[in-house]
This record gives structure tokens, sequence and C-alpha cells, in this order.
């Protein structure tokens, strides 16, 4: 841990917004924002819908184009790459999705062997890479199944294995734990855990459930009408705007004195 | 009823490969052609891929623009064409030139219709893979619309089946030509019923095909 610190940040953004122009007129999803996250680190961004955590995150891998700023992750500067090295660069940044968006006409492995048929990796190479990564996330014996035949929980274990079968510096998680239940949501998040601990992968993770950033993050923006709020330290939370403070409560568990962010009571 | 069968049996046989030919070229050429321009309008649309607004609503007019002729009329219309690619503007040929530019449309839009009906966060979990838009349209949009794509082709078939019998009332050939001519002009009304069950065994056929290919793609 102590030679990353000084290593590279594994995702800096610097004065990154994104303005989405809609029949309503242009809309500040994200205002400018900075954002250095170290690898190896466990980042969490909280806020409710709307906050622009999404926004982001998708902005991690240029999954939208930023209007403003730079995005550099895992060594290189995602806004300056022609379209090719840019399709190679986020072969190292994995993603997963709060509704998995698995291809429904392949099988599991042929999800997670999807991920280096793109990259060019021969047939033979990628079923064998595909079932081992399978096998990473415990469905080795799912391997012919289709998506419809899973359930939620495997679902999202076989996306998980296809974000790291390219073994990705940085896997990004857009609410992968909000379409499960709680037992299933708690083993994604071990695994992820486990996954940050043994591989030391970046991971940021996007939620409203102020239990999942609690549980897995080290550290989390709070964020709200397209800005980060604050930054609070999980090991240690002691938020200063009451929107974290509501976050905080809700994580220790309501009571009849819990205080909505807009002060209302 | 069965003696008009024995009688025009011959014509009926002639009449039924001719609608067969027509509807088959009508549909080689709505899936070559009409497939891609679905592509495109597709890509090209609103929120996607290759979004190109002004070359999107220019190429939706003209599909818009094409639909809306009356059917027999896009068949006068296309006589001069017709005449320079076929040599003539009568029999099933030729009758095939006007229902193919009906159907290049109408499947484009269909296929359209198929490719939006694909879930967007599938395409982002493939660019977020590292996929080329190329790889996206024949990994994921054109096989996760598969099914849809195979019902529009159904449809098409069997809308274009219906379409062949019109063509029938310009001199096409096939089942509605034999319905007219003699059905309807020389009152031989056991051959417009055998007309119209032999359509109705077409139009059967084809959609049991199309359920079970549709049936047999998806996965989901």
């Amino acid at each position: 841990m102590t030679a990353r610190a000084n290593a590279a940040p594994a995702i800096d953004m610097r004065n990154v917004s994104k303005r989405f122009q809609t029949e309503a007129g242009p809309v500040d999803a994200l205002r400018p924002t900075d954002l250095t996250i170290a690898p190896g680190e466990i980042v969490g961004l909280l806020g409710f819908s709307g906050a622009g955590k999404s926004t982001l995150l998708r902005l991690m891998n240029m999954l939208e184009t930023p209007t403003t700023g730079v995005v550099q992750v895992a060594g290189a500067d995602l806004t300056s790459l022609g379209e090719a090295p840019l399709r190679r660069q986020r072969r190292k940044i994995g993603m997963i999705f709060q509704l998995f968006n698995l291809l429904s006409h392949e099988t599991a492995l042929g999800n997670v062997a999807f991920a280096l048929r793109v990259a060019g990796v021969g047939r033979r190479e990628r079923r064998e890479r595909a079932r081992e990564a399978l096998k990473v996330v415990g469905l080795e014996d799912k391997v012919d199944a289709y998506p419809a035949q899973l359930s939620g929980g495997q679902r999202q274990r076989v996306a998980i294995a296809r974000a790291l079968v390219n073994e990705p510096d940085v896997l990004l998680c857009d609410e992968a734990t909000s379409a499960l239940d709680p037992h299933t949501s708690l083993s994604i998040l071990r695994f992820l855990k486990r996954l940050n601990a043994e591989r030391g992968t970046t991971i940021v993770i996007v939620t409203h459930d102020i239990k999942v950033a609690d549980y897995v993050c080290q550290r989390c923006a709070i964020m709200q009408d397209g800005a980060i709020r604050e930054w609070i330290d999980m090991s240690d939370p002691r938020p200063a705007s009451p929107l974290g403070q509501f976050f905080l409560e809700t994580a220790k568990g309501w009571t009849d004195e819990t205080v909505l962010p807009d002060g209302s009571a | 009823m069965f003696d008009a069968l024995v009688q025009y049996g011959d014509l009926l046989q002639k009449a039924i490969w001719e609608t067969l030919l027509m509807v088959g070229i009508t549909m080689g050429v709505a899936i070559i052609v009409g497939g891609p321009l679905g592509l495109v309008l597709y890509l090209t649309g609103r929120g996607g891929l290759m979004e190109r607004r002004w070359f999107n609503e220019v190429l939706g007019y003209a599909v818009n623009a094409l639909r809306s002729f009356p059917f027999i009329i896009l068949l006068v219309i296309l006589i001069p064409v017709t005449r320079f690619l076929v040599g003539t503007s009568i029999g099933p040929r030729a009758a095939a030139v006007g229902l193919s530019v009906a159907a290049i449309p109408f499947f484009a839009r269909l296929v359209e219709q198929s490719l939006r009906d694909v879930p967007r966060g599938v395409v982002d979990a493939a660019i977020s893979a590292g996929a080329s838009y190329a790889q996206i349209v024949r990994l994921v949009l054109l096989p996760e619309a598969m099914p849809a794509l195979v019902s529009s082709l159904t449809i098409t078939a069997i809308s274009f089946i219906a379409y062949s019998a019109v063509a029938g009332a310009i001199g096409a050939g096939g089942i509605g030509d034999l319905a007219i001519r003699y059905g309807y002009y020389r009152f031989e009304t056991e051959v417009m019923i055998w007309c119209v069950i032999v359509m109705f065994v077409l139009v059967q056929l084809t959609q049991w095909l199309g359920s079970w290919a549709a049936r047999a793609v998806d996965k989901r």
C-alpha cells in the first residue's frame, strides 16, 4: 500500500463538468468538479436520485463525454484519446450496473467471453479465461446458463466476471446492489472488498444506500445538485453538511428525531 | 366447388408460384436494403450511437414520403422504372419492383423499432467493455433484437402477400390477379373462393413459421 500511495492516481479529474441539452433547455448534471482517487482505494459516491453521481461515474470511462475538463484514468487522459486507444483503455476500467446489462442471447460464458472477444482474444483462450473468471465469482456450475435462467445475484456475478476478465485497474459500480435483496447485496459487496484486498483493484461505488458505503468504502463523496458537497472519511465519519448528517443518521437507524436533509423534521 | 379446382388447378398452381416469386423477391430486397436502412435510422436517431440529427430527419422524411403513397399509385408511378429494370410492366417480376420499393421503408421502420427496444444499458455495458460500434452492431444489437427482427420479417411477409394480391389489379400475375380476372371479371365465384383459401393458407403458414423462428432465437 505504501508503494502505491506515491504512485500516480488511479483516477484524476480536473474541472470536469457535464451539461445535457434537453427539450426544456440545458441541464447541468455535473458542475465543474475536481476529484482524485489513489490506486487501491474504495470510494463511494453518495447522494439521492439526480444528484449527478451516476453522471460522474459514467465520465470515468467516457460513457458520457465531459462538457469541460480532463479525465485521467489508469494512466491515460481519456479526453485526449482517439477512438481506438480509448476502447483499449476501457479494458482497464471494468463497469457493473444496477440491472446487470447482460446479453440475453449469450450464456454466462458467452457474456464473460464477450469482453475478451471485442479485445480480439481467440476463441479457445477466451473460453478458458471466461471459465476461470466465472470460477472466481463462484459460478463454475452455471457456465452454460442463459441470464434468464439465473437469479439476480447470479446475473450480477456474471456481470462482475465480465468486468474483471480483462483484469482492470479500476472497477466502476453503478448502483450494483440496488436491485438485489440484502443478503445477496452483502455477498456481492464482500466479493468487491476481497477483490480490492487481493488484487488492489481501485473501486468506485455509486449508491444511495449509506449501508453500502459504510460497509465497503474508505471515503465517500456526498453529492447534491450536480456537485460534491463534502468528503467523508468512513473510518471516522464526521459529516458537516445536513445531507451528510442525514446519511449518517440513516446508517445508525432512523428515529422520530431524525432531521431530513432539507431541515424538516 | 372441386370441379373448379380440377378445371383451374394448373392456373392456380401457376398463380401460387407467381405469388411466392413476387413475395420472395420483395422480402429479399426488404432485408438487403430495408434492413441496413433501419439500422442507419436507429444509429443516427436521437440518442443513437452515431447521432446525426439533420441526416436522420431528412432520411426519416424520405422514408415517410415513400410510405405515404397509396400502394396502387406507387405501382403506376414506378412503371417507367420497372420497364427499365425488368423490360416489361406486367407479370410477377415487374410487380416485384413496386412491391420491393414499398417494402423497403416498411421493413426499415420495423427494424428501427426492434433495435430501439434493445435496452440501452446492454449497449453501455458493451461500450465499457471496449467494443467498437461495428462490434456493438454485430455482437449486441442485431442478436439481441433478433426475436423482434424475425417478428418484423413475419409482419412484412404477411403484409406483402396481401399487397401482391393488390398488384394483381395491374396485371402482376399471382393469386390476386387470378381472383380478379377469373373470379371477378368472369364471375367464376369458385375460383375466387379458392384464391381466398390459398391466400389464407399462405398467411397462416408464414405466421406459423415466423412465430416458430422467433421463439427459437429468443433466450429471454
